[in-house]
């Protein structure tokens, strides 16, 4: 009874649950080196101090700033070439949809489990394609390309039409089915089922999301630069690897803005089109 | 008109595509002909037999065992530091300070992971601990203005119910505040928890650890099939993370 | 002199006059129910008590102090010494029973056990024993989000009595419970109060509980002191009188039996 009055139920799983998550997360000290001290030393604060003391003034020179708009040019150039590309994803998006299942519209919108396996290799490329981070697809296609934008707009084009072709199947599933169905009883063709049945209904999540992504790609894009995909990220990453801190603060700067602009762009773009 | 307006919009992104691919002069005809087409081949082909030796995999399970524990104490430290830096923000502490503290979240999260990487590595040296630094800074900006939403948004009486009994402005926060709070910063930072891995797996290109920079040596040293089996596990690991967060949101986050 | 009220008013941020010029008095260890229609500045009153309002004018004394002339950290040593019962308590819906009426100690506790007992429940005997009393013992572990609005005003109780102030408030604290526990737990309310010797000011909608347990009852309407005397020498009239054009709503309220009646305490 003084047991039952005195005990919190609850204390031993919390104790160990306290118990588990030290017990993982203290080795992972070991593993991550974690050592924020390193930044504190006399040493590296000079170093740093120097770094960011030359961050202003921002580097200004006429030969930078033209350097500076083609890279930005460059980046903008990359992501929405890329993204193009990775509009060939579409037919990807079809197939693994089960929106255009002839043998769902005849059974109350569930596809034969035959049909439905033949889906999966199109969604497993798919799930390889974005499961890969863009950017190893950049340091893989630089290998194979060589330095340079080319590179970019490939590794954003693999990538996205991994996201593209899942989201755009996604949507294509989530609008109302019962037109495509109809048309499909009424023996019109899948295609001619997807233009008139479900585009009409999905156009505008399409488009919304498909702004969305070329919003995203841009952000990549400079990242990617990093690899030497080219663009701003790659004009980042020389101006670090030189110390020269006011390039390096003039072009973040650059990237801020346009990270900002884009995210204006989109916004207004979905706004007008959704 | 604003028919004529989309139409505007259309023509715009159709000149905007075609210049960009005339701008960065990509011979797609030059990629795929059959030159170009058979060197890629040869060089996919290399790709084809991992290796799989002993050694290897063991360095893949200690870079992927850094990954991980990049991963999880950036994240962790993070919500440490965005919770401190959401009080402000979320107008705890005063006008001037909220501006200040939303300020420097926005910052912090405008710069990507990558960029964070690259300036830490210049910071703190090679290694994992840049990486967990950049992973650190970059979600404490991320996870600093959920939470300092999720603050705002949260019911005050439970906290001025401590106030009005005499308890302190901290005893208030964890005692009124904190109960309604917690599990929403749990699954915030879980969220990018998840998010991190996969980050935290390629942070390595710029020389901050991991897998990523397994990769990268790998492929600076023409040695395909090890960078091959590193792809694979850099696959594994994400797909191993994709699938039970997945589910555990759709099972726990019944939205 | 444990509450003095000089011609203390009170206007919300919108305008409206919530209290007009109250005075009022009230010893150490009186027990008093303010009754009085919706709107008439019950919880006004109330909430200025407990220092949770500031008085737009007026004097304001609580526990021999002027709280509004006081430094804050004295003013919440001050508001240690006093409890409110809030009529839906305030008490996150995810904390666990336990944790909200230990809380009630949190301005007496030093930040180490105050913080310690955040981790781990310190006292889950005294939690017991103050929820025992109000005959919700078994809901000691259970989180607020489980319980009902009757058993959330009776967690909120329970937070007082363990935190023990010298002058307790309650506002409408036992609206949500059905006539018999509503009884009983003003008869534990006025017991306490009683046995600790300490004063209890309480709202209350239902006059017969008013009558049957408290022995000074105050009129309020408009923001004004309508009446103020003993229970037995309150009559139909005055009430006709507090309550005038409320006739609507009468039956429902005397609708609750006097056989429910404990002895006055």
């Amino acid at each position: 009874m003084l047991s039952r009055v005195t005990r919190d139920p609850a204390a031993l799983p919390r104790l160990l649950l306290t118990l588990l998550v030290l017990a993982l997360l203290w080795p992972g000290l070991e593993h991550s080196e974690l050592d924020v001290g390193v930044l504190l030393n006399a040493d590296n604060q000079r170093d740093m101090g120097r770094f960011l003391a030359a961050f202003w003034p921002l580097a200004h020179s006429t030969d930078f700033l033209v350097l500076l708009f083609e890279a930005t040019v460059q980046t903008l150039a990359i992501a929405t070439a890329g993204m193009a590309l990775a509009l060939l994803a579409i037919p990807a998006s079809l197939l693994a949809s089960r929106a255009l299942s002839l043998s769902a519209a005849s059974r109350a919108g569930r596809p034969k489990p035959l049909a439905n396996l033949l889906r999966w290799p199109v969604r497993g490329l798919l799930i390889v394609l974005r499961s890969v981070p863009e950017i190893v697809w950049a340091l893989l296609f630089v290998r194979a390309v060589g330095l340079g934008p080319t590179a970019g707009v490939l590794a954003i084009a693999i990538t996205y039409s991994g996201m593209l072709g899942k989201v755009y199947a996604e949507i294509y599933e989530s609008v109302d089915q019962r037109p495509a169905h109809a048309l499909m009883q009424a023996g019109s063709g899948r295609l001619a089922a997807f233009v008139y049945g479900i585009l009409p209904n999905a156009a505008a999540e399409l488009t919304s999301y498909t702004v969305y992504r070329w919003e995203c790609a841009i952000r990549a894009s400079v990242v990617m630069g990093f690899v030497g995909a080219g663009g701003l990220g790659q004009q980042i990453d020389l101006s670090m690897r030189m110390f020269a801190g006011n390039e390096v603060a003039s072009m973040l700067l650059t990237f801020l803005i346009l990270v900002l602009l884009a995210d204006q762009l989109s916004r207004l773009l979905r706004g007008r089109l959704a | 008109m604003s028919r004529l307006f989309n139409l505007l919009i259309v023509l715009a992104i159709g000149a905007a595509v075609i210049a960009s691919f005339s701008y960065l002069a990509i011979d797609l005809g030059a990629l795929s002909s059959a030159d170009s087409l058979r060197q890629m081949a040869s060089y996919v082909q290399r790709f084809l037999q991992p290796d799989v030796s002993q050694a290897h995999l063991s360095a893949i399970a200690h870079g992927a065992l850094e990954t991980l524990a990049m991963s999880a104490l950036g994240t962790l430290l993070a919500a440490v530091l965005g919770l401190l830096l959401a009080l402000p923000a979320a107008g705890r502490f005063g006008g001037p300070l909220q501006g200040v503290a939303r300020l420097l979240l926005n910052a912090l999260r405008a710069i990507p992971e990558l960029v964070w990487a690259a300036l830490m590595v210049l910071a703190a040296g090679l290694g994992p601990n840049a990486g967990t630094l950049a992973l650190t800074l970059h979600t404490a900006g991320v996870l600093g203005r959920l939470f300092a939403e999720a603050l705002e948004n949260t019911p005050t009486a439970p906290a001025e119910a401590i106030r009005l009994q005499g308890g302190s402005q901290l005893l208030a926060f964890c005692y009124g505040t904190l109960p309604n709070l917690w599990p929403q910063l749990l699954a915030y930072s879980l969220y990018r928890w998840e998010n991190n891995i996969r980050m935290a797996s390629v942070l390595g290109f710029v020389g901050a650890g991991g897998l990523g920079q397994m990769l990268y040596v790998n492929l600076s040293l023409f040695q395909e099939a090890q960078a091959s089996s590193v792809i694979l596990a850099m696959l594994l690991l994400v797909l191993a993370v994709d699938s039970p967060s997945s589910w555990s949101r759709q099972r726990w986050v019944r939205a | 002199m444990s509450l003095n009220l000089r011609a203390v008013s009170l206007r919300h941020a919108n305008a409206v006059e919530a209290l007009r010029a109250i005075d009022l008095q009230i010893d150490s260890g009186e027990q008093v129910a303010i009754i009085g229609p919706s709107g008439a500045g019950k919880s006004s009153l109330l909430n200025l008590l407990a220092t949770a309002l500031t008085p737009s004018s007026g004097e304001l004394q609580v526990l021999g102090a002027h709280p509004w002339q006081l430094a804050n950290r004295q003013r919440q040593r001050l508001r240690t010494r006093i409890g409110l019962i809030h009529q839906a308590p305030p008490l996150p819906p995810r904390q666990r029973v336990v944790t909200a009426v230990l809380a009630g100690k949190l301005g007496q506790w030093g930040l180490a056990k105050s913080l310690l007992n955040w981790l781990h429940p310190l006292d889950i005997p005294g939690a017991r024993r103050e929820l025992a009393r109000l005959d919700l013992a078994d809901k000691l572990f259970a989180q607020c989000q489980q319980l009902s609005g009757g058993q959330l005003q009776r967690v909120g109780i329970a937070r007082v009595l363990y935190q023990a102030p010298e002058l307790l408030l309650a506002d409408e604290p036992v609206s949500a419970m059905d006539p018999v526990l509503a009884d009983h737990t003003l008869a534990v309310l006025c017991q306490h109060a009683q046995a600790q010797r300490i004063t209890l000011v309480a709202s209350l909608h239902a006059v017969e509980l008013a009558l049957a347990h408290f022995p000074r009852i105050i009129g309020l309407r408009d923001g004004q002191v309508l009446f103020d005397r003993r229970a037995q020498d309150v009559d139909q009239a005055q009430l006709d009188a507090l309550y005038a054009n409320e006739h609507l709503h009468a039956p429902a309220t005397s609708a609750v039996s006097l056989s429910v009646q404990t002895a006055r305490c």
